[in-house]
């Protein structure tokens, strides 16, 4: 793995002047994962904010090729780029190594792309699949997703008398795709960047199909200050909410366990989409989170062999 | 000149697929276009071209994965029919919109529901306003003589849009015809090697695809996309021109038979042509002066092509294997009607619906066409502008 000094010589892929909102979750994940590619990159992008807010025509943040689709094909797409470049390669008119990298929200990946990914993990193209997820479909205006937490306040699970947000849990995208038994598959949050970069040169650097689902909070969405970005996501991380690990051609290894396993409500109360639950009358909601966690967290320890 | 072969629609279409070799195929089985793939799978399988074939999960796939690989930059194929091409229609307008030269057979099918295999035209008529160029062949012979010509007209640099290469489902699809092959050097000199614009590939000089494109911009690229696919009537002449030097069979955008002296025609496209061919010669030998007008091109619409050929007819009827619900008339009908609206002298005109979920059109369905055609011109009014063929009332 390089050092920071080395990661920072790097081309910046995603150039500033972007149109995210301060304090984005997705674009600081963007840098970092990019940074860690050691050849040139192609990527393919989901519709979402990553999307609309870098390529604003006549404007491109992108200084890499760069194709957005579509909603629910970043994956079909790259896979169509991906084996473009093999025929290439099989007649030699390439000879240049490149990677290849799909960028998804989790509206994206969960939900709307989930079938067009899984089949393209399961041909097993040669390609980084990147999960940006933010918990709700944020480019429409903060959605309920199934990647949104228990008990979270989005337009279209809204808390009202009769019911206090989302009530259902979010899906495991993470176990769903380590079910295709793809060599590569890991969790990471832009909080822990080492994690993360190392994740990303491990990704790129498999021989198959790779799959980070990475936490980006989106500041607009989850209700708290564009400066608290990071901390957000350190605090998700401690609590066990977001637990970073990878799974290696079946191997699960936890890649950073909290000194001290922080409570949910710690993450909970710092934003503005959980407020309600901290009514009496939600209480309860606060405890099934916490139990939730917990058997995830357990489960998970037992599969790290932790 | 090639060895003349016994194949079906589907089989002369992988073989042209194998002859031009094309980089990557993306594609997903429905019937009747499933046996087009499978033959190519075969040809994959034996090493006969070294295509990347990515068998995908779902025809959206399909299309995403063309958009994905042509603009890497290369030959990029695919083929579909019916529901396939119904689940593929947001990337469809998208390969269109990106102005990358895809080309797509469809096997024509009813599309559902309820659901049934088999052919009529409303899959393809509803792709008509995708941005695609839409040739439609009559037999296998031409859905061969399309594939090769539709690379060639796809790349011009001129045009640089995708193109749909119909063939009627089961009718040509899958009925054996003896075809008169290209050689393969033929074709790889016909269709040269492929000049790719702006590839993802090319990572010296990166380029951002489908980006948003807001109300600042985005008029102007549909007009940019308007004048690409009106460049192309003139490729698609000059390449069936050219096509025609080679094989001995010359393409246009209309065909017109025994139409210069006729007083009555059908319009038709596909299968139906074949059909209609053999009624309009029966008709002849009783001293009819009737003819065919048979449109190869359907997008773009060869307008003054058709007002050329129709406007000094006595009475025309148009067959549409297709609805339009609510409109007025087949798809076909609307712009040949409203084509016709400018011209000087115009001949009385009526639709046939016909063929729907593969009913069968037979030489004395079409002669009925010309009968009330030829009663129309002799009464100088239309009464009934829409009617049916082959249904029962
Ligand atoms: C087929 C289709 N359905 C719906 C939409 C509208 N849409 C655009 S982006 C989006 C949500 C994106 O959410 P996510 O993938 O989580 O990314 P985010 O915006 O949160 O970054 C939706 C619903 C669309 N573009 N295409
Ligand atoms: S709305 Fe949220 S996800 Fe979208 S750019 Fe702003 S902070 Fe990022």
């Amino acid at each position: 793995m390089p050092t920071l000094k080395e990661l920072v010589k790097r081309p910046e892929r995603l150039t500033p002047g972007h149109r995210l909102c301060a304090g984005c979750g997705a674009p600081i994940a963007v840098r970092l994962i990019l940074a860690a590619a050691d050849k040139p990159v192609i990527a393919s992008n989901a519709t979402g904010c990553l999307e609309v807010a870098t390529t604003i025509f006549p404007y491109t943040a992108w200084a890499i090729p760069w194709i957005h689709n579509a909603f629910e094909n970043a994956a079909a797409t790259i896979s169509g780029v991906e084996a473009m470049y093999r025929a290439k390669k099989k007649r030699g008119e390439i000879q240049e190594d490149i990677y290849f990298i799909a960028f998804g929200g989790d509206g994206g990946t969960y939900d709307i792309g989930l079938q067009s990914l899984s089949g393209a993990l399961e041909r097993g193209h040669r390609f980084v699949y990147v999960c940006y997820n933010n918990e709700a479909y944020m480019n429409t205006g903060i959605q309920r997703s199934s990647a949104t937490p228990l008990g979270a306040w989005t337009t279209t699970s809204p808390v009202g008398k009769a019911v206090p947000g989302k009530t259902q849990w979010r899906k495991n995208l993470t176990e769903i795709v380590a079910a295709h038994g793809i060599p590569y598959v890991a969790q990471a949050a832009p909080s822990n960047w080492r994690d993360l970069t190392t994740k990303a040169e491990k990704a790129f650097h498999t021989d198959g199909p790779a799959f980070i689902n990475v936490l980006a909070s989106c500041n607009r969405g989850w209700r708290h200050l564009p400066s608290e970005t990071i901390q957000n996501m350190q605090l998700a991380v401690d609590c066990c909410i977001w637990p970073l690990y990878e799974i290696e051609n079946g191997k699960y290894r936890l890649t950073y366990k909290p000194k001290e396993k922080k409570p949910v409500e710690e993450w909970l109360k710092t934003q503005g989409r959980f407020r309600h639950l901290f009514s009496p009358e939600n209480r309860h909601l606060i405890d099934e989170f916490q139990k939730y966690v917990d058997q995830e967290w357990e489960k998970l320890l037992k599969k790290c062999e932790e | 000149m090639g060895k003349i072969m016994g194949m079906n629609g589907n089989a002369a279409v992988a073989y042209a697929m194998k002859q031009i070799n094309p980089d990557v195929v993306a594609a997903y089985p429905i019937t009747p276009q499933t046996d087009c793939v499978e033959r190519f799978a075969e040809y994959v399988s034996e090493g006969l071209v070294d295509t990347e074939f990515v068998t995908v999960e779902s025809e959206h796939s399909a299309m995403s994965a063309c958009v994905g690989a042509a603009a890497a930059g290369g030959r990029v194929m695919t083929a579909t029919s019916a529901n396939g091409l119904a689940l593929m229609w947001e990337i469809v307008y998208i390969a269109a919109s990106m102005r990358l030269p895809i080309i797509m057979m469809v096997a024509n099918r009813a599309l559902s529901g309820n659901i049934n295999i088999h052919c009529d035209h409303s899959d393809t008529m509803g792709a008509r306003d995708a941005g695609w160029i839409q040739l439609f062949s009559e037999n296998a012979q031409e859905a061969y003589d399309n594939m090769i010509q539709a690379v060639k007209i796809a790349e011009d640099m001129n045009v640089r849009l995708p193109v749909m290469v119909t063939q009627d489902g089961f009718i040509i699809s899958h009925a054996m015809e003896r075809i008169e092959t290209l050689e393969d050097d033929e074709v790889k000199n016909f269709i040269g090697p492929y000049q790719p614009r702006y590839p993802l590939l090319d990572i010296e000089h990166p380029v951002t695809y489908g980006p948003l494109d807001l109300f600042d911009y985005y008029f102007e690229h549909k007009r940019s996309q308007i004048e690409a696919i009106e460049n192309s009537p003139k490729i698609i002449e000059k390449v069936g021109e050219e096509f025609g030097k080679l094989s001995g069979r010359y393409y246009g955008l209309i065909e017109k038979y025994k139409l210069d002296d006729a007083e009555l025609a059908v319009v038709a496209l596909g299968s139906t042509c074949g059909t209609a061919k053999d009624t309009v010669d029966a008709l002849r030998e009783k001293g009819k002066k009737v003819g065919l007008l048979k449109i190869r091109c359907f997008r773009p619409f060869p307008k003054e092509a058709i007002i050329k050929a129709l406007a000094p007819l006595k009475a025309v009827a148009v067959l549409d294997r297709s609805v339009s619900f609510g409109a007025f008339g087949g798809p076909v009908f609307t712009e040949i009607r409203s084509a016709l609206y400018d011209a000087e002298s115009k001949p009385l005109i009526m639709n046939f619906i016909y063929g729907l979920g593969g009913r069968d059109i037979f030489p004395a369905d079409i002669e009925q066409a010309f009968l009330k055609a030829e009663e129309v011109a002799q009464k100088g009014r239309v009464e009934k502008h829409i009617d049916y063929l082959g249904l029962r009332e």
